[in-house]
Parts: structure tokens; C-alpha cells; sequence
């Protein structure tokens, strides 16, 4: 059981002697096993909740609970995928995502096993010991993701972790990343701007106000793709031409676009 | 902004300059600038080296002077770079350290190496302790300060993902602190190998009873002043090299990195 709860979390920067809310007043609970997409039109603070439930940024008021326990530092229980990737260029494909494992008290032939598995779950065999410089930017974040799973985490937290790719790219990643997240069910959170994205990854989508942040509604996605059988189709632009997709995409899109409208910029 | 030349054009300026240089040399014992003996000329010096390499002066030959010496260099700078490295990176992870350590060093790193001479000599002797510790008062500093503030300003997102993969403090500092922070800890030994250097002459002008520096001393209350200036050409010379090293061992701890 693994399940990510917000009570009533805020958020306040400091800047210039003023105060800046940045998200209100956030109530929001992941399931044990659920894979929730947060989306938001930039600024409007899901980057920050992420961190806080990996335990890098801390409420002002309220609390962020992993397991029921209040969430008081960065571990390996929560693997993060940054948006950077954050791989260590000096380290190789095997090795960053060995560096993790090794601390755990893991005896070497698990460890090599796990990895293993891992490097062919995301298609990198063969790259075992090549520098992150020596891949392309997909690959680099394959690495980063096979990094995050084997540390067999209870929780994934995922920051906009295919944004620095290129569009083909990103769709090859979106079906692997689907294909993986329903062989190895997690709890997942994971951050967004792309509303397709969101639709096609998620259980539930969660649509947040522009700044300060708030949660407008949160879409359940899950009854829809099982109702509809989306799975049954490999590819993503499949799943995107179902009706039903189009009609959560297109809720989605409008819903951010009155935030777009709402806002000073 | 300075603009490329072609190789071409550089050779031919390097060669000017050489020239020039030379000829300068020559004209000013033609212009008895100072009298003979005081001013060996190019050729009497290379002459010098020569017989250097296999005539004993001051009790040692020149190669043999110059080993005294990279020993002392090698021991006093070895330890600067042994204690200075991890002690940096140290300081930059561990804030307690940090605030431990820093007022003490920031008032003792602008003591002159050479002002160390006197206790040098009374504590550790004048073979090799006294020379290895002056050596070392000059080579520390930069091993230290570098290599901290290379930890200092290692990119977040690093420290992040390494707290985030349940990475402790040692493998921390060992394996994120200190390959981020290899080119500022090179550019620390850099500095620190040329102070340590630079030390080491001045400590041996006063202090051991072999060594470059000690070469240099006796030929001068010998008036050998060609012997003089061929000590001062394999000091320049060694400095250099020992450049060239570390920046060798830069590009080999660097050659995974993109540039």
C-alpha cells in the first residue's frame, strides 16, 4: 500500500520582502497503485507539488503524507524522474542506475539482476556502459526512468520528465511509459503542461487554477479507457482518435484555456 | 577580444620574440650592461648544463639536485592535495565543518609559506620535514579552497537526485561532490603546485643542504653565476612540467565528460 495524501497544503514564496501564494489550499489523495497526472498552465505550483511529496520543498501550512507519514526528506522510497533527467555525466548507463541500489544493502547478483531487467523493460541492452553525453536525449531519460523503477520505489513522481523531447520521441516514450506502468502498477504522480499526455497516462487527471494553484476539478480517466477499451489499441494515436479521448482532451483544453483567459498574461 | 593567428603567423612571432630575446641577452654583455662575470651568456650557460649533468656542484650533479628537490616537492604537495582535496569537498557538504574550520584557515592561509622557514626548520629538521611543510603551507590553501568551492557549486539537480536515490554523505562527497568537482579541484592543484614550487626554493635558499635552491645559493657565494642561471632555467623548466602534468591528468579524469 502506497498512497500520497495533501491536506489543505499551501505554499508561500518569499520574494522582495513579499509574500506570494503559490498553490491554495490543496486537498488531494493518490491511491495505493493510482497513476494521477497533475496539469496546469505554467506557474501555477504542480512542479512544487511533486517536490513536496519527494520531500524536496515543504508545505507552509498544511501537510504532505507518503504511507500516512509525514514526508520529511528526499529518500529512495519516493524515485524521482526530473525533467533534467539529473543523470550523473560522469557515470555510466549501468552505473547511475546501480548508484542508487548499492546503498541498500542489496547483495550484487539481485542487483545486476533488477538492473538487467530494467535496461531491457526500457530498451536500453547494449548501452550498459556508454555516458549519458554519448545518448540522445529519449535515451538519457529511459535512463532516468529504469533508474527511478529499480529502486523498486513505492511511490514514482515524475516532473515533466518527457518535456525536454522532441515530439517523436515523446510518443515512443508515452507508449513505453503506459506499457511499463501497467506491468509494474505504482503510485504515480506526474506533472504536465501537454493535456494529451495527461489524458493518455492517467487514472485521473487533476486540472489546477493559474496561480495561485488550486485544484479546479479532477477528471476520472480510468472508467472511461476501461469502459472503452483503450488498451486494446498499441498505439498512441489510436487511443487519441477515440471519441471518448477526444472528449476528455477537449474538456481538459478548454477548462485550462479559461485560466489562460482568467489570467493577467 | 584577441584573434586567432594561423599556426603560420604564430611560429613566425614565436621565433621573432625568441630571437629577439637572445639577441637582447648578447647585446647587453656588449653594451657591459654588467661586468662578464656577472653576466654568463646563453651559450656559457648551456655549456654549464652540460657539464651539470654529470659534474657533481654543491655535492650533487644537477640531476641529482633536482630529485632532492621533486622529493621534497613531491612529499610536501602530495600531502597538500591528500589533506586539501577531501577536506575541501568536506567542508562543502558538511555545514559544521565548514563553520569549524574556515575562520582558522582564513587567518593562517596569508602567512607567506616562506615565514613558516624558522619553525620548519625547528620542528621537522632541515633534511626533508622543514622543506616538506613549507612546500605544503604553500600548496594547501588552493588544494583546499578549490576543491571547496567546487562542492559548493555543484549543479542542485544532482544533490537532489542523489537524496533522492537515498545516497549517505561518503558516497556523496566521493561520488557526486568530487567528479562534479574535478576541474576546479585541478585548477586548484594547479595553482597549488606552482606556490608549493615556488616554495620549496625559497625554503631550500635558506634551510636544506641540497636541493635547487641550495644549488643556487652555493654557486652564488661562489660566484658561479652560470651555474646560477642554469639552476634558475630547470626550476622554470620543472614548473612547467609539473603544469603539464596536471593538466594531463585533468583531460584523463575528464575524458568521459562532454566538453
Amino acid at each position: 500500500m502506497a498512497t500520497i495524501k495533501f491536506s489543505d497544503v499551501s505554499r508561500v514564496f518569499k520574494r522582495d520582502g513579499k509574500d506570494f501564494l503559490i498553490l491554495d489550499n490543496i486537498n488531494l489523495t493518490v491511491q495505493d497503485k493510482e497513476f494521477v497526472v497533475i496539469v496546469g498552465p505554467s506557474g501555477c505550483g504542480k512542479t512544487t507539488c511533486m517536490r513536496m511529496a519527494a520531500g524536496l520543498e515543504f508545505p507552509s501550512t498544511g501537510s504532505v503524507k507518503v504511507n500516512d507519514v509525514l514526508v520529511s526528506g528526499p529518500g529512495p522510497d519516493r524515485a524521482v524522474v526530473f525533467q533534467q533527467f539529473a543523470l550523473f555525466p560522469w557515470k555510466t548507463v549501468y552505473d547511475n542506475i546501480d548508484f542508487g541500489l548499492r546503498g541498500q544493502g542489496i547483495a550484487k547478483e539481485e542487483r545486476e539482476s533488477q538492473i538487467a531487467h530494467y535496461i531491457a523493460l526500457m530498451n536500453l541492452k547494449g548501452y550498459e556502459s556508454a555516458y549519458p553525453h554519448q545518448l540522445s536525449g529519449g535515451m538519457q531519460q529511459r535512463v532516468a526512468i529504469a533508474r527511478a523503477y529499480a529502486l523498486n520505489p513505492q511511490v514514482l513522481l515524475m516532473d515533466e520528465p518527457f518535456g525536454a523531447l522532441d515530439a517523436q520521441t515523446r510518443v515512443v516514450m508515452q507508449e513505453e511509459l503506459v506499457k511499463v506502468a501497467r506491468k509494474n502498477p505504482r503510485t504515480v504522480l506526474f506533472i504536465t503542461h501537454a493535456v494529451e499526455e495527461a489524458v493518455y497516462l492517467a487514472d485521473r487527471v487533476v486540472v489546477m487554477t493559474s496561480r495561485p494553484g488550486k485544484i479546479k476539478e479532477i477528471l476520472d480517466v480510468k472508467s472511461v479507457r476501461e469502459a472503452e477499451k483503450w488498451d486494446q489499441h498499441s498505439k498512441i494515436e489510436d487511443v487519441m482518435d477515440q471519441e471518448s479521448f477526444v472528449h476528455l482532451r477537449t474538456h481538459i483544453w478548454k477548462s485550462l484555456r479559461e485560466e489562460h483567459a482568467g489570467s493577467d498574461h | 577580444m584577441k584573434k586567432e593567428l594561423n599556426p603560420q603567423h604564430f611560429w613566425s612571432l614565436t621565433i621573432t620574440g625568441t630571437v629577439g630575446f637572445f639577441a637582447f641577452w648578447y647585446l647587453a654583455r656588449g653594451l657591459q650592461f654588467a661586468p662578464p662575470q656577472f653576466l654568463p651568456m646563453p651559450h656559457e650557460v648551456l655549456f654549464k648544463l652540460f657539464e651539470l649533468m654529470d659534474k657533481p656542484f654543491a655535492g650533487a650533479t644537477l640531476p641529482e639536485h633536482m630529485v632532492a628537490s621533486l622529493k621534497r616537492f613531491g612529499m610536501g604537495f602530495g600531502l597538500a592535495a591528500l589533506v586539501g582535496v577531501p577536506l575541501g569537498l568536506s567542508m562543502g557538504w558538511f555545514r559544521l565543518l565548514d563553520d569549524v574550520i574556515t575562520p582558522i584557515f582564513d587567518s593562517v592561509r596569508f602567512i607567506a609559506p616562506v615565514a613558516w622557514v624558522p619553525f620548519a626548520a625547528l620542528w621537522f629538521g632541515t633534511g626533508i620535514g622543514g622543506p616538506t611543510l613549507i612546500i605544503f603551507a604553500g600548496a594547501f590553501p588552493p588544494c583546499l579552497i578549490n576543491a571547496y568551492r567546487g562542492a559548493r557549486n555543484v549543479e542542485v539537480r544532482f544533490l537532489e537526485a542523489a537524496s533522492m536515490l537515498g545516497v549517505g554523505s561518503f558516497k556523496t562527497i566521493t561520488e557526486v561532490l568530487f567528479p562534479a568537482a574535478v576541474p576546479s579541484i585541478i585548477a586548484g592543484l594547479r595553482i597549488g603546485a606552482g606556490l608549493g614550487w615556488l616554495s620549496l626554493v625559497g625554503a631550500e635558499l635558506i634551510v636544506a643542504s641540497s636541493g635547487m635552491g641550495n644549488l643556487i645559493l652555493r654557486a652564488q657565494s661562489a660566484l658561479a653565476t652560470d651555474t646560477v642561471m642554469v639552476g634558475m632555467i630547470a626550476i622554470g623548466a620543472i614548473g612547467v612540467v609539473i603544469d603539464i602534468l596536471i593538466r594531463r591528468l585533468e583531460k584523463i579524469l575528464l575524458r568521459h565528460r562532454n566538453a
